[in-house]
């Protein structure tokens, strides 16, 4: 763990900073390097699977794959799946979240357990079952019916950090409302929500990434070419004889990844810097 | 969301009978619970559903094509008398304890907290450019981080470049050690939340606790192991439990790196449902695996919620 304590008074964690250097450029290296691969890659028309420096850089790979069926379609379908997921996900969470933050009902406690619970179900288990059901429901292949999974399985965890959100805005604000003639859905929209906008925001783009990277959910659902979000669509690197373009697949890497990564960014600014996801984790 | 009829239930309740005042009670109740009502309707189709066609469908022998897939017959508990009896279930079972334990309570957690007490101990720029890098591995769609990893433990891939170039032939990673690859992979791409989770828990344990411990003349393993892991322990399990759920959900990586092989070597349950269902089109059978794999997370999820008791209200 921390270095052994050698100092004495003065120099303070001397030997112990360097320690802590040079074991952090090791752990460095090993993230750097997977990631070195894409970026490399991405400029490199002969990239091959081990990291190889590009002889001459270029942009040709991402020229090779801006067409609308290898890439930008599965960006626009990725776009709404993740998008359509996100809205209808923020909206039901914050509605939900309303009457467990503002009332003491009856069963809120045992319903909160009930979400906490939800969000600590592994969902790639379940898929199996959720293909028979899309099956017998006739939701198979359609963008929707997929929006809708994906947004009922973040439901549980964006319930759960939005009422942490809204348990922090005071409550006096809306008694004043209500007093004024206001419902309850008024002052929902005209105080709590423009109130806990960070907070939204938070959870929108948590959603958003989630839904985003996922892989298994469209991966099972969804099966038309035209459907096929980005995480699937990278399949489509993969030649049929074992050849793979690795140079094209590491481009639509990076023009995939960008959205989430900048994603990222904005909530550390949103949140101000600090772990984002606190409202989650809570403990 | 137009305003719903709420406005006048919420005046003072008037005097009257105490069954009156019961019956308006449930009444204001009910009317407050109707924003529930899109997200329950939700949670009930697409996440209770599934649950529920589960625990029916892996009683049944329904296959993915042919006269069993349009019309399948009960059979009672026979998926899982099978899967019972069946090896490579049970082998399955072993590598997604060695994978939740391997990846997840150590691989993850020692490196997460490793990696937040050096930062607090190194350079404020060097610190903060590898957390950077730790997270783009966190925040990295799924696919990509697996095809990165792939490229990585591939047998002409980086590794045994690296391998080559100081005088070593390292192995086909993916083929002669596939859980190894699979777990060194998941570490890779999880370790930035359990670092995220205990930078922020070193940062509340006050200075002045350990700075009197070291006045006192205690080591700094001393100081880290009696005053800093206590003060953080609710982090600790808060985190296990997470991780361990997370990771106990994980397909596309180990899918993508070795596709659950070579054989069934790599197999953790996510993986095997999804082979039994799809591949050897088995859909009463691998939904028996799934349920197994939903009570082994409900099993941990009441865990968490029993002994951490996280707080609700």
């Amino acid at each position: 763990m921390t270095a052994p304590a050698v100092q004495l008074a003065s120099p303070r964690r001397r030997p112990s900073r360097v320690i802590s250097n040079v074991i952090l450029v090791l752990v460095g290296l090993a993230f750097v390097i997977p990631l070195a691969w894409i970026v490399l890659g991405s400029f490199n028309t002969e990239a091959k699977v081990s990291i190889t420096w590009p002889s001459s850089w270029t942009l040709d790979n991402f020229i090779t794959i801006s067409t609308w069926d290898t890439t930008f379609r599965p960006l626009v379908n990725s776009a709404i799946l993740s998008f359509g997921c996100a809205v209808i996900t923020v909206v039901c969470s914050v509605l939900a979240a309303y009457p467990l933050s503002r009332y003491q009902m009856r069963f809120n406690r045992s319903l909160m357990y009930v979400i906490l619970f939800g969000t600590c179900l592994p969902i790639t288990a379940m898929m199996v079952p959720v293909y028979a059901l899309f099956v017998s429901l006739n939701l198979l292949n359609t963008l929707w019916g997929t929006v809708l999974f994906l947004a009922a399985t973040s439901l549980p965890m964006a319930i759960w950090m939005t009422k942490n959100f809204m348990d922090s805005i005071p409550v006096s604000l809306e008694e004043a409302a209500w007093v004024d003639g206001a419902s309850a859905m008024t002052a929902l929209r005209r105080i709590v929500v423009p109130l806990m906008r960070n907070g939204i925001s938070v959870v929108f783009i948590f959603v958003f990434t989630m839904a985003w990277g996922n892989f298994f959910v469209p991966f099972v659902l969804l099966f038309s070419r035209e459907n096929m979000p980005a995480a699937v669509a990278i399949f489509g690197f993969f030649g049929t004889y074992g050849t793979v373009a690795y140079g094209q697949l590491a481009a639509f890497s990076i023009m995939y990844a960008m959205p989430v990564l900048v994603l990222y960014l904005v909530t550390q600014k949103v949140s101000g810097g600090s772990f984002a996801m606190s409202g989650a984790v809570k403990g | 969301m137009t305003s719903l009829a709420t406005a006048g239930e919420r005046v003072a309740p008037a005097p009257g009978s105490p069954r009156g005042r019961r019956a308006r009670e449930v009444r204001l109740g009910l009317v407050r619970s109707v924003p529930l009502l899109p997200s329950l309707a939700l949670l009930a189709l697409f996440l209770l559903g599934p649950i529920v066609y589960a625990i029916y469908g892996s009683l049944t022998n329904r296959t993915l094509t042919g006269p069993n897939a349009a019309n399948p017959s009960f059979v009672g508990f026979d998926n899982y008398a099978r899967l019972f009896a069946s090896s490579d279930f049970w082998t399955s079972v072993v590598l997604t304890v060695v994978f939740l334990v391997a990846s997840a309570i150590i691989g993850q957690n020692v490196l997460g907290l490793l990696l937040a007490v050096l930062m607090k101990n190194g350079t404020p720029t060097l610190s903060r450019t590898i957390a950077a890098l730790v997270v783009v591995a966190w925040v990295l769609p799924e696919i990509v981080a697996a095809f990165a990893l792939y490229a990585f433990f591939a047998s002409e891939g980086t590794l045994n470049l690296m391998l080559d170039a100081i005088g070593l032939t390292g192995p086909a990673w993916l083929i002669a050690f596939p859980m190894l690859a699979v777990i060194l992979a998941n570490v890779w791409r999880g370790t930035a939340f359990s670092m995220m989770v205990y930078s922020a828990a070193l940062s509340e344990v006050p200075p002045e606790i350990n700075e009197a411990a070291e006045i006192d003349g205690a080591s700094a393993a001393q100081r880290f192991f009696r005053i800093t892991l206590p003060m953080i322990r609710r982090s600790i399990s808060t985190n296990l439990m997470l991780t361990t759920l997370q990771t106990l959900g994980v397909f596309t990586l180990i899918w993508v790196m070795t596709g659950g092989g070579p054989g069934f070597k790599s197999a953790t349950l996510p993986i095997l449902a999804y082979q039994q269902a799809f591949n050897f089109a088995q859909i009463g059978y691998g939904t028996a695996i799934a349920v197994i794999t939903l009570l082994i997370g409900a099993i941990f999820a009441m865990v968490y919620i029993k002994v951490l008791k996280p707080e609700v209200d």
